[in-house]
């Protein structure tokens, strides 16, 4: 059997358990290509049944209008739910301390409207689509990923998972981060991508933007999220997005990959990780995601 | 392409994150930035190498004690094959880690450091091997280098394997010499080795052939858990309702005569669907959508299967088992089993006798089970229970035990039969 049916069935396998085990599931969607590829693979494993849980996006105000035009139509095309949280009611709500300065971005303040809707909606599970291959200390981390009420991953404390067996049993206010496509690879989820011709934003592919030079990354102007200083360069060049996060910390790509298969070629061809290419708040420290995922994060 | 996934079984003093590290290299599946990373972190050493196992080991905590503590997943791909390799820690403290790593793998590398040769280590790693059921064993000879490459010793750790496996349930072993600081007969042949004229480790984990898992072949019993009911309940579908699961052994096809486990219930397959298509036939590891011919009474925890070949059905269970709790099993003890998609309460009815990692030595009279412990045990379950033994039907013959206070998973259960 092809690797690629593999992983698909393993991934289908793992969100029907999600819908077996829990009673308020909940799937994260950001509008980025691995939720994307997340919601297709929920239609192969529910339709013609409607899914079992909402799509949930925790929207940090900072985002790509294309990512959030696509989130809400491809929500629309399929007719399944979508609520979105804002990190920013968060903050007047919760007189929150917006990060300042020159790299400032809101992705920490995710994780407190992520728990903040977790206690709303009573959610006991949320679907992601973190992969192991993406950062060493999710490397470690177990398919259904088992959180406290405050939403922090212990890695000293993880349940041994063997075999297929995926054990959701959970103490009130307990919730579980599942994890389908774990064992998947940027690679490889470009290759399904192409291979069930599913949609993509804009974003993903070759275009002309306005960007300024920072620190030897290329950021988006758009939506004035990042405020240009006097020692930024502003240029336009002709790039692609290889991850698609919130603006503050998502750099762009040089890139003319206008299609699928010019994409593809590109990534089999780097010589750079994604998250290192792509994203700012990894390079913190060499634990950033370990304390992140410590701290509720996804 | 096809999917090969391994788990590399030693310690640090093996030489196992260099390994590890050797093979992403070697086969350039590390990055550069990923590389550049390392090489700050070992910015300092004496020696001015790249140490590799820093590309393995993820945890601050592991980092701080130079050792692996949990699973970690690795992906690679060469143009012949992708690998999931499985990097579990090999003291015995972590026996489960190693345990919860093995129970997906195909192969298992087993590590000897040449200068040591077969230790307790070694057979502890194969026999956890052996009870998983992973069909394809290599034993890495590694360190090679500081005996001076010298066949007569790696010859003399081939002798010693062989006698270890005779007792042991492992179908197929492999031998290759090698250094992993070095890279020799890693990915590439080795120049100081002549007399060895076997296939590099790569080359082997390329080719060597798959058994999809061993319930897979098309010849075993179709087993298929029911994981969820698809019922949409609108006008134009008022009557569609499918069972979704994934199949995990075997072959269905349209027309089949299935049985319903644990009611004993019969009926045909009338569809199979997979994300809208109707196929005649499906098979492991597929999930799919079943359709039956009649109205039955299933939900999720039901076990499909060919009536052409029935598991066993029981509520007592004998079985070996990984204890995975800090706190103590007792004989009396209640639990939650988890076979497949099923659950039902247990009480551990016997320990019938711990098994000793390192000697292989049974021990009888034991009440208790202490963390990482090995035992055959005797569990009668509230419900009846439909499996396979493990040996013949992996998917169908693990199971786990949860705790029922603390919904922990403290027990891995490889079947064995009936009691």
């Amino acid at each position: 059997m092809d690797y690629l049916d593999q992983l698909e069935s393993e991934a289908i396998h793992i969100l029907r358990e999600v819908a077996g085990q829990f009673e308020r599931p909940a799937l994260l969607f950001s509008g980025g290509k691995d939720s994307i590829t997340l919601v297709h693979l929920a239609l192969k494993a529910f339709r013609p049944g409607k899914f079992p849980f909402p799509l949930l996006h925790i929207d940090t105000g900072h985002n790509f209008q294309e990512a959030l035009d696509f989130r809400d139509e491809l929500a629309n095309r399929i007719g399944e739910r979508l609520i979105v949280r804002y990190v920013e009611d968060t903050i007047r709500t919760k007189k929150l301390k917006e990060p300042t300065g020159r790299n400032a971005t809101r992705n920490g303040l995710q994780t407190f409207t992520l728990l903040d809707a977790i206690e709303e909606f009573e959610f006991d599970a949320c679907i992601g689509g973190a992969r192991r291959d993406e950062e060493k200390a999710r490397a470690k981390e177990r398919v259904f990923s088992v959180r406290d009420e405050f939403g922090s991953w212990d890695p000293k404390r993880q349940r041994p998972e063997l075999w297929n067996l995926y054990n959701g049993r959970i103490h009130k206010g307990e919730n579980v981060r599942v994890f389908p496509i774990s064992n998947w690879t940027e690679l490889d989820v470009w290759n399904y991508i192409q291979r069930e011709n599913i949609a993509l934003p804009s974003l993903y592919f070759a275009h002309e933007r306005e960007l300024l030079v920072r620190d030897g990354k290329l950021m988006a102007t758009a939506g004035g999220v990042i405020k240009p200083e006097a020692d930024d360069q502003l240029v336009t060049r002709t790039v692609r997005f290889r991850t698609v996060g919130d603006i503050s910390c998502t750099a762009a790509s040089e890139s003319d990959a206008g299609t699928l298969d010019a994409v593809i070629a590109e990534i089999q061809a780097t010589r750079i990780s994604e998250r290192g290419e792509t994203r700012m708040d990894d390079q913190l420290s060499e634990a950033a995601m370990e304390d992140r995922k410590k701290g509720g994060y996804f | 392409m096809d999917l090969l996934r391994f788990i590399t079984c030693g310690s640090v003093d093996d030489g196992k994150s260099t390994l590890i590290g050797r093979l992403l290299y070697d086969s350039k599946s590390i990055l550069a930035d990923q590389l550049e990373a390392i090489e700050r972190a070992t910015k300092g050493r004496d020696d001015g190498t790249v140490d590799l196992a820093l590309l393995t080991d993820g945890l601050r905590s592991e980092r701080e004690q130079g050792i692996t503590i949990d699973v970690a997943y690795r992906y690679f791909q060469t143009p012949k094959r992708k690998f999931i390799i499985v990097d579990a820690p090999g003291h015995i403290q972590y026996t489960r880690n190693m345990v919860t790593g093995a129970s997906n793998c195909q192969l298992a590398i087993v590590l000897i450091d040449a200068r040591q040769g077969v230790v307790e280590q070694t057979r502890r790693h194969s026999l956890i091997a052996s009870l998983l059921g992973i069909p394809h064993i290599v034993v890495a000879v590694n360190k090679m280098d500081l005996v001076g490459h010298s066949q007569n010793v790696f010859s003399d750790i081939c002798i010693q394997y062989a006698e270890l496996a005779r007792n042991l349930n492992v179908s197929q072993v492999t031998y290759i010499p090698i250094s992993a600081l070095n890279g020799d007969n890693v990915v590439d042949r080795s120049t100081a080795m002549p007399w060895y004229d076997g296939p590099t480790l790569l080359e082997h984990l390329e080719t060597i052939e798959v058994d999809e898992v061993i319930s897979a072949d098309a010849g075993a019993a179709g087993r298929f858990p029911v994981q969820y009911v698809i019922r949409p309940q609108t006008s134009e579908l008022h009557d569609y309702r499918g069972y979704a699961g994934k199949i995990t052994s075997g072959l269905f096809r349209t027309g089949d005569s299935i049985t319903v486990l644990p009611s004993g219930e019969t009926s045909t397959i009338d569809a199979i669907e997979i994300a809208g298509q109707h196929l005649t036939e499906a098979m492991a590891p597929q999930s799919v959508v079943l359709h039956l011919a009649t109205d039955v009474d299933i939900s999720r925890g039901d076990l499909l299967v060919r009536s052409d070949g029935l598991p066993l059905t029981s509520q007592t269970v004998e079985a070996m088992l990984c204890w995975m709790d800090t706190k103590e099993l007792r004989v009396g003890s209640k639990y939650v089993l988890q076979v497949g998609t099923a659950r039902t309460r247990c009480s551990v009815r016997e320990i019938v006798h711990q098994l000793n990692v390192n000697t292989y030595e049974k021990i009888e009279g034991v009440e208790s089970l202490a963390l990482n412990d090995l035992a055959r045990v005797v569990l009668r379950t509230a419900q009846p229970v439909s499996f396979d033994p493990y040996q013949q039907n992996r998917a169908t013959g693990g199971a786990i035990l949860i705790d029922e206070t603390s919904n922990v998973t403290v027990g891995a259960l490889m079947l064995v039969g009936e009691a």
